[in-house]
């Protein structure tokens, strides 16, 4: 290693020492991880992510296997009891967790790359592109999105991939709004005048300034919006609107469930599926937003375990 | 050997509903091979606006700027053409000039010349580029580990001097430098002014050197010019501006400086305030502030005119073509 005469290679003139810390971005994720809210958020979604892997080797019966009696209550047998045509709930809420979660995760980061890319582009651009872009989101927003998810997936019909398709129809101009006013606080920052004036053209310099920049709060909406994905995909099937039976979807068992209302562990369980994994990612959502957010990492971390 | 030319440079800033504000209206400067130029003046008079049209960040509403005799365009939505980044900008604020997400080799590696823009001298391959990188932070008195790290790991002055050595992985010709020192504490601020200076005499690189602070300037630059309200008043070698300033707002500006010593004059702020670009006084632009200001500075407006070998001034009282008056005796 060469150096300036007056520098020494060790310690810089401003005192700093000079060892390079490959790690520092890399600490701050643990620092989310480690809150409370945090780490019950990452067990709940490792043991569904768990039961989603191992559900044909764990469940006790066949999701759509009928060869047990109608209606049991909960017992050793059947933990979870079965369903009007006799089939384990506990297997079903097991093979449920294998849609309901890459279903949500396809969601969410279809809605981010449609949103993303959109409000990128009003944010960077600016001017009438912005104006125009900014108005559909504002068309969009004019809904209440379970009603628009609703009409679209009626106009398509039910199946899972249409319920898909009217999701991230509502949810991607939520990604936009947030995507744009991340972008437009950078876009005048000097660091991309700098990188613009050494030749990176304003595309480029879109993608390689200003997405890292952008990369957490965005990651952080998507994990609080992956819940609401769970939810509006269950809320979809409910309607018979999403997934279509006999597919073991946790709304729609939560639908069968609820036209059986004394054979009340039809619909409680996998109810509570949905409600422990919609909770989890907002526990996640909200550590992670704490943690990334340098302000209020620092008065949080008392509350670090 | 004049390397940038500024040829009647006019900025305006246009807003709806209110009068069009030129911070630069009609500006000339030259900056030759490794000299460096000061451009002094109050805050507010269109120094950073002048700064960031010369390198493309701001559009020109009328004038040229010229490098090496091509014309630098202003920057599009495309890759600025290699020819115009000979031309490079360090910024005031070390905080926002670098990226706080980016290792800071890999924001330095940007500027290095590459195959892709047709660059005969391109630095191929990642080890090579890296080599390159090292040999920049070495040039700043940074260590290579330094490109490793990310921004947040350096104090303001090293932040300062990674951004002058990205700017010279382009290597420019000439740098314009909007008051590199201003965010910095007094004992980096010469550091870095003393590693600019260095570089620029190495290099053969010219340098703008635009600041409000003119005990710095004096210390660096070879020429300065003084703005007043987006035009340049006077353009003089350095020592004679402190000695016998020839315009009364070089004067005042000088005057205002605090001096050492116990007999030393207290410092005498200029009268008034910078008036609103917007809707600047008829006549010298000067004239409402100026204490020899005479009938004709309120009608016409004086033009920047060579009195005395390298040096022009703005002003009525200063003849084309010399000789010089002393702005002490007229006072008196």
């Amino acid at each position: 290693m060469t150096s300036a005469p007056i520098i020494d290679p060790k310690i810089e003139p401003d005192g700093l020492p000079t060892a390079p810390n490959r790690w520092s971005i890399r600490v701050r994720v643990p620092r989310a991880w480690r809150r409370p809210l945090g780490i019950a958020g990452v067990s709940i979604i490792a043991f569904w992510v768990l039961i989603a892997l191992l559900a044909p080797l764990i469940a006790p019966y066949g999701p759509l296997a009928q060869d047990s009696p109608r209606f049991l209550p909960p017992s050793p047998e059947h933990w979870m009891g079965t369903d009007g045509v006799g089939r384990d709930v506990l297997s079903r809420v097991m093979y449920g967790a294998q849609i309901s979660l890459p279903i949500a995760v396809v969601l969410v980061v279809l809605s981010v790359i449609v949103g993303g890319v959109i409000g990128a582009i009003a944010g960077y651009a600016g001017g009438v592109v912005d104006s125009i872009l900014m108005r559909v989101v504002d068309l969009f927003f004019a809904f209440p999105s379970i009603i628009l998810a609703m009409a679209i997936a009626a106009a398509l019909g039910p199946s899972l991939t249409n319920a898909v398709v009217a999701i991230v129809v509502v949810s991607w101009p939520s990604y936009a709004r947030v995507t744009r006013s991340l972008v437009l606080s950078l876009r005048s920052s000097n660091y991309i005048a700098a990188s613009r004036l050494l030749g990176t053209s304003s595309a480029r310099a879109l993608v390689r300034e200003v997405v890292p920049n952008i990369a957490g709060p965005v990651l952080v909406l998507a994990t609080l919006e992956l819940g609401a994905a769970v939810l509006l995909l269950s809320g979809l099937s409910y309607l018979g609107l999403g997934a279509v039976p006999p597919t073991p979807e946790w709304g729609a068992m939560v639908s069968d469930g609820a036209r059986t209302f004394s054979n009340w562990w039809v619909a409680v369980f996998p109810g509570l599926a949905i409600f422990s994994i919609v909770l989890a990612f907002n526990f996640l959502g909200d550590a992670l937003r704490d943690g990334l957010d340098p302000r209020s990492s620092k008065s949080l971390s008392d509350a670090e375990i | 050997m004049t390397v940038l030319d500024v040829k009647d440079v006019v900025v305006d800033y246009k807003v709806s509903g209110r009068p069009t504000v030129h911070a630069v209206a009609g500006v000339s400067l030259q900056v030759g091979a490794g000299e460096i130029v000061g451009l002094v003046g109050e805050s507010g008079c269109g120094k950073s606006s002048l700064g960031k049209a010369i390198v493309g960040l701001e559009k020109l509403a009328s004038g040229s700027v010229t490098l090496d005799g091509h014309p630098v365009a202003s920057l599009g939505r495309g890759a600025r053409p290699v020819r115009d980044r000979g031309l490079q900008m360090i910024f005031q604020d070390p905080y926002s000039s670098l990226n706080p997400r980016r290792r800071i080799w890999r924001q330095i590696a940007d500027g290095l010349p590459s195959e892709g823009d047709g660059s005969p001298v391109a630095t191929a391959g990642r080890s090579a580029r890296r080599a390159a990188v090292n040999e920049l932070l070495d040039a700043v008195g940074l260590p290579a580990a330094a490109g490793d790290r990310y921004p947040h790991e350096f104090s303001g002055g090293q932040r300062q001097r990674i951004a002058i050595a990205r700017a010279l992985a382009a290597r420019p010709s000439v740098i314009v430098a909007d008051e590199p020192v201003s965010a910095l504490d007094a004992s980096t601020r010469a550091q870095v002014s003393n590693l600019i200076v260095q570089i620029a005499r190495e290099r053969g690189m010219g340098v703008l050197f635009i600041s409000h602070d003119l005990s710095g300037v004096r210390h660096m630059a070879d020429r300065v010019a003084v703005m007043y309200l987006g035009r340049i008043v006077e353009t003089s070698p350095t020592e004679p501006l402190w000695s016998e300033p020839l315009h009364p707002y070089s004067d005042a500006l000088v005057k205002a400086i605090p001096k050492l010593g116990l007999d030393a004059a207290a410092p005498v702020a200029p009268r008034g305030e910078v008036p609103d670009p917007a809707s600047p006084p008829a006549g010298c632009r000067f004239h409402p502030r100026c204490p020899l200001a005479f009938d004709r500075c309120r009608t016409d407006d004086p033009a920047l005119v060579a009195v005395e070998g390298a040096r022009s001034a703005a002003c009525w009282l200063q003849p084309a073509g010399g000789p010089a008056r002393e702005l002490a005796l007229l006072e008196a």
